[in-house]
């Protein structure tokens, strides 16, 4: 699996990424600065790291969703790339709309900085054929940013087209129906606040992030 | 020339921020504040070649997220200021 990791000045986890795509897939990942305007031919994946993009300035993902290489991440995912957008990856993705609804500060407005046990709500996906639905696992999360707002008629479509992929098992940050991850319409595009990267080997503790990256590898070769 | 961007959160949107502030002002004994929404000014110094219709796509493109966010456009800020 041919993947590349986009870094943006202040992004803070495009090497954990990085190790964690070798690790599972083999292959080290092609670190893409932002200022590129053109991804390596031939991609399986891209991974939009997390951290804080820009010191967060405007909006959490904002200035990044505008720098050039999203411009060739948009038409990648148009053509059916996949794109996985963890923490600030997913504010980014959202902000570049790629997926829908928006990512506020969390409703009692402290940095949530812990391991959650999340529900996997849908295994049809790239991202999440190597889980059950109704799986739960546990999985850090660390941001600041992290309340998933959308309307309701957005929530509803979410839901009923079964692209909600995670949901908090308890209450973290105020998310609109405990939402952690959703997918785009069709399937290629996951953004999500918990750190799958920060659990796929023994020394992290915990391994439950692995079994994403290793459905990736099965799913796309 | 001065223009003023006001990006305030859209009614309904829950307003974190507002609130902390909202319980901070009545824990200093202010009372009679029913509500505090807490939103952005952003101040641009503008060619006057740049027309309305230009801001207005720098607001709908990035200044604002329009998911969850209203903007408001101040023109010629400056003198508005100096009328008042």
């Amino acid at each position: 699996m041919k993947s590349a990791v986009i870094v943006f000045p202040g992004s803070n986890c495009d090497r954990d990424m990085a190790v964690a795509l070798e690790r599972v897939t083999g292959v080290r990942p092609a670190m893409v600065w932002h200022r590129e305007t053109a991804l390596p031919a031939g991609l399986d994946l891209v991974a939009i790291p997390g951290g804080f993009s820009y010191g967060d300035y405007l909006r959490s993902g904002a200035l990044a969703a505008r720098s050039p290489i999203m411009r060739a991440v948009v038409e990648a995912a148009g053509r059916g790339v996949a794109v996985l957008g963890v923490c600030n990856g997913f504010q980014i993705l959202t902000e570049a709309g790629l997926l829908p609804g928006a990512l506020m500060r969390n409703a009692g407005l402290h940095f949530v900085c812990r391991d959650v046990a999340l529900k996997v709500e849908s295994s049809q996906s790239v991202f999440t054929s190597r889980y059950d639905a109704d799986d739960e696992i546990v999985v850090p999360v660390a941001h600041h940013d992290g309340n998933y707002q959308a309307d309701p008629e957005t929530l509803d479509r979410l839901e009923g087209e079964g692209r909600v992929a995670f949901r908090y098992a308890g209450a973290c940050n105020g998310s609109a129906r405990d939402i952690a991850g959703i997918l785009n319409e069709t399937g290629n595009v996951l953004g999500m606040m918990p750190h799958p990267e920060r659990a796929v080997e023994d020394a992290h503790g915990r391994t439950d992030g692995r079994r994403l990256f290793e459905g990736l590898v099965e799913a796309i070769g | 020339m001065k223009t003023r961007v006001y990006v305030t959160l859209k009614n309904g949107v829950l307003d974190p921020q507002g609130k902390a502030i909202h319980h901070a002002l009545e824990g200093l004994g202010f009372t009679g504040v029913n509500d505090v929404r807490a939103g952005k000014l952003i101040e641009l110094d503008l060619d006057p070649s740049v027309g309305e219709a230009d801001v207005e796509a720098m607001c709908r493109k990035l200044l604002a997220n329009t998911v969850i966010e209203n903007f408001r456009i101040e023109r010629d800020a400056a003198a508005t200021e100096a009328r008042a």
